[in-house]
């Protein structure tokens, strides 16, 4: 079986890892280009799965179950950052009635 | 000395403090501690008053109550006491035992020392303490509710301070009162501290004491060294068994004596460090008349009493002592005779007294000085307390010019009588306490032998014809002659009446306190003629037996027993004459030309005294003289131009120093570099969320961009 397992992930991390290369890179691409406060939050829930990905990927390619663990564990906090952020969005577009993250460059200082 | 072998159990047996429970002899004595407790009570209350904003006059009576049951404990221990004294410890403070050796243990505890050289001292001082303060209750009235709690608080903290100076019996618990007592003295200077004059004359006595106090800090600390003990019954164990003789060669045993010297000139303001004293006068009168004057400037005298047996093994060191004193006395009264301000030439003349009786310390008679100590306390205390008595009814007036008649004056015959009995016995008119205690001063400058001690006996026998003179020149300006004053600068409410100026006469407080202390002025001449018990051999009654039974006393048996050579063989005679029995008449004649000569300038011819000054004045020869003494010698210009510009200018070389190298080189460009860098990195906060996103994913490419290649390369250590 170890075998089995070798020969067969030889090829699927590599895959795994482009899968999670693209989706990242796709999570970067939108959240550098789009304004929407929205879209750039979901961008960043993007990068996230890219993560868990590479992590389920190496998790299977070392045979070692920790990856997967933690992949419930991001998921989970995942959850609850999306539920906070998503509440920080109305709540910024409540003040401003608007959605564009350029609105809030004053927030630098 | 026999007593001294009471539970000292050597020093070089190890056993460090006196065993508590059986040290005590008399019983009686171990109220000694009530004499620290009862001012440490009365500041404690007087804090209390202070914070409760009491507006009468409670602050006096708690001091003076207090400072009564001290005098008091100190008569009751005189009169318990036995020779030669008695150590009462009170509470351990430093017991440390490393070894049992004799350099292996430190003890210094709070433990009072009871012979009868720390009883004449304490008797003295609190009774004149009560005294003063009852005067105090008087005279600080225009203070009621202000100041008034402060005080007495200071003068309570005096009076502990001076208490653990003169009965502890150890020299690191002297120190701590001598620190004490300078303390209470800036205080007390610095009392009216909105004054810009009294905030520097404290601070100016504060400072030039320190130096002294240096001197018996490291005292203290070579006669640890070298003797293995501070504490002074061990002590004169081990110099009466000649323990330290090992010692012996080393330089510490010299080098002891000059620097408890240097303390001792700083604290009763000797040549090269008195110029604190005079200016230690603005402080309110009665803690001139005090500290300055009666008590703290005497502990000097204490010190060199108490610690004689040190001077003794190194001869020189009394030499120093007394020409320093002689030159301090002369040149103190020669300024004394050109001031004008009267507290101020009393101040001198307490430089000069104090000058004689460091005379007497030099020239062998421990005796001589304490008395003179004991006499000066109640005379120089009656004058200063009528100086204040004036200073106060004539709104601070204090200039002699300005002050005329006193004794014609309703309401100021006590003053001026008073007075005149203090002015009498300061000249050393026949038959005072100052005659007699001055007399055995004088005497023994003739008759011991030592590098110019005859050249030295004039020079004393010439200030005391001075002192006699600026005495009353006071006394004949001020109290009489006829009646004219003018107001001083300080008006008080009570002295304006509609315009016109009344000067208000001393009330019963002052008047009482005047004719007590100027009546014990009077009855201090009675213990010279108190027969002897100690010594049969012994001239000089009460004071001398007392000293005699101290540490003080010249000479310890079995050494330096030729310290002494001068008095038994061959005695030296002044005209034919027996030293002791010629002064009497020297000194009475010396003392009555002054006094006329005062009387003539400044009674009788008032105008010539003027008309005499102005002539001294216009002749190139002699004319600097009075100019010099008038400006004090230029003694203070002197270390202004010595001392203080050139530590202002190092002052300010270091300040330039440390603002520009330290700061402005070395600390703020340091801070210079974060801020530059972060000047340069600004821009990129811009808060564009895109564009700062750009810029963390643009340095997060580099840097995988560079590890890659630093991998390739194996720069990591990594597979290459």
């Amino acid at each position: 079986m170890l075998l089995a397992a070798e020969s067969m992930t030889q090829a699927s991390l590599a895959h795994v890892l482009l899968l999670a290369g693209v989706l990242f890179a796709i999570g970067i691409a939108g959240f550098l280009a789009r304004r929407n406060l929205i879209v750039m939050f979901l961008c960043t829930e993007l990068m996230f799965q890219a993560v868990i990905v590479a992590m389920v990927g190496f998790g299977r390619w070392y045979w070692d179950f920790s990856g997967q663990v933690f992949v419930i564990f991001i998921l989970t906090v995942a959850a609850a950052e999306a539920a906070l952020a998503l509440a920080l969005v109305v709540l910024l577009h409540r003040r401003r009635s608007t959605l564009d993250a350029e609105s809030w460059t004053e927030l630098r200082e | 000395m026999i007593g001294y072998a009471m539970a000292i159990t050597k020093a070089s047996a190890g056993v460090p403090a006196v065993p508590a429970a059986e040290a005590i002899m008399a019983p009686e004595l171990s109220w000694a501690g009530l004499i620290l407790l009862l001012p440490l009570l009365s500041l404690i209350l007087c804090g209390l008053c202070a914070a409760a904003k009491v507006t009468s006059k409670l602050p006096a009576v708690i001091t003076a109550t207090a400072l009564a049951g001290a005098f008091v404990t100190s008569v009751f221990l005189y009169l318990n006491y036995q020779p030669p004294g008695d150590v009462i410890p009170l509470l351990d403070w430093m017991n440390i035992s490393w070894g049992d050796g004799q350099f292996e243990s430190f003890s210094a505890n709070f433990a009072l020392y009871i012979d009868s050289l720390s009883l004449l001292w304490i008797m003295f001082v609190t009774g004149l303490g009560t005294l003063i303060t009852i005067y105090a209750s008087e005279y600080m009235e225009p203070d009621l509710g202000k100041g008034y709690s402060r005080f007495f608080a200071g003068v309570s903290v005096f009076l502990f301070a001076m208490a653990a100076l003169v009965l502890s019996d150890n020299l690191l618990m002297l120190y701590l009162g001598w620190e004490g007592v300078g303390f209470a003295s800036y205080w007390l200077i610095g009392y009216y501290y909105q004054r810009p004059a009294a905030v520097a004359a404290a601070k100016k006595a504060f400072i030039v004491n320190r130096i002294g106090d240096l001197g018996l800090a490291l005292a203290v600390y070579l006669i640890w060294t070298t003797f293995g003990t501070v504490q002074y019954d061990e002590l004169m164990t081990v110099l009466e068994d000649g323990d330290y003789r090992a010692a012996f060669e080393g330089w510490t045993v010299s080098a002891i004596p000059f620097l408890l010297m240097l303390a001792a000139f700083g604290k009763s303001a000797q040549l090269p460090l008195y110029v604190w004293l005079p200016d230690a006068m603005e402080g309110p009168t009665p803690v001139s008349a005090l500290i300055h004057a009666a008590t703290m400037v005497t502990a000097g005298i204490y010190l060199v009493a108490r610690t004689y047996p040190l001077f003794l093994l190194e001869p020189v060191s009394l030499h120093v002592v007394a020409w320093v004193g002689g030159l301090t006395a002369l040149l103190a009264a020669t300024i004394g005779m050109a001031q004008y301000d009267i507290k101020r030439i009393m101040a001198y003349s307490t430089v000069s007294q104090l000058g004689y009786m460091f005379l007497g310390l030099g020239v062998l008679t421990t005796y001589g000085a304490a008395y003179h100590v004991f006499t000066h306390a109640f005379f120089k205390a009656v004058l200063f307390l009528t100086c204040g008595a004036i200073m106060h009814g004539f709104a601070g007036q204090l200039d002699l010019r300005h002050l005329s008649g006193l004794r014609h004056m309703r309401g100021w015959r006590i003053t001026a009588w008073t007075m005149f009995i203090g002015c009498l016995c300061l000249a050393g008119f026949p038959f005072t306490s100052g005659y007699f205690s001055k007399d055995a001063i004088l005497a023994e400058a003739f008759v011991t032998q030592g590098p110019g001690f005859e050249i030295l006996g004039w020079i004393a026998i010439f200030t005391a014809g001075l002192t006699a003179y600026y005495t009353f020149r006071v006394w004949f300006r001020v109290c009489a002659g006829p009646v004219a004053y003018e107001p001083g600068d300080e008006l008080h409410g009570e002295d304006d009446h509609g315009g016109e100026f009344h000067p208000h006469a001393p009330r019963l407080a002052i008047n009482g306190v005047l004719v007590l202390i100027a009546l014990g002025a009077l009855v201090a001449a009675v213990p010279y003629f108190m027969s002897n018990t100690a010594d049969e051999h012994l001239a000089g009654g009460w004071v001398a037996d007392m000293v005699h039974d101290s540490t003080a006393r010249e000479g310890i048996p079995g050494f330096h027993g030729d310290a002494h050579a001068g008095h038994g063989d061959a005695h030296p005679t002044i005209f034919g004459a027996d030293p002791h029995v010629a002064m009497y008449w020297i000194s009475g004649t010396v003392g009555m030309i002054g006094l006329l000569f005062a009387a003539w300038l400044h009674l009788w011819r008032r105008s010539q005294a003027d008309a005499i000054k102005a002539w001294l004045l216009h002749r190139a020869w002699i004319g600097w003289l009075p100019r010099a003494m008038e400006r004090k010698w230029y003694v203070d210009e002197v270390y202004h131009a010595l001392i203080r510009a050139p530590l202002w200018i190092l002052g300010h070389i270091l300040y330039a120093f440390d603002r520009f190298i330290i700061d402005g080189l070395l600390v703020d460009s340091v801070a210079r570099i974060p801020r530059g860098v972060a000047r340069c990195l600004q821009p990129l906060q811009s808060g564009a969320v895109q564009a700062m996103a750009i810029v963390m994913v643009g340095g997060a490419a580099i840097i995988l961009l560079l590890m890659a290649l630093f991998m390739q390369f194996g720069w990591f250590g990594g597979q290459a």
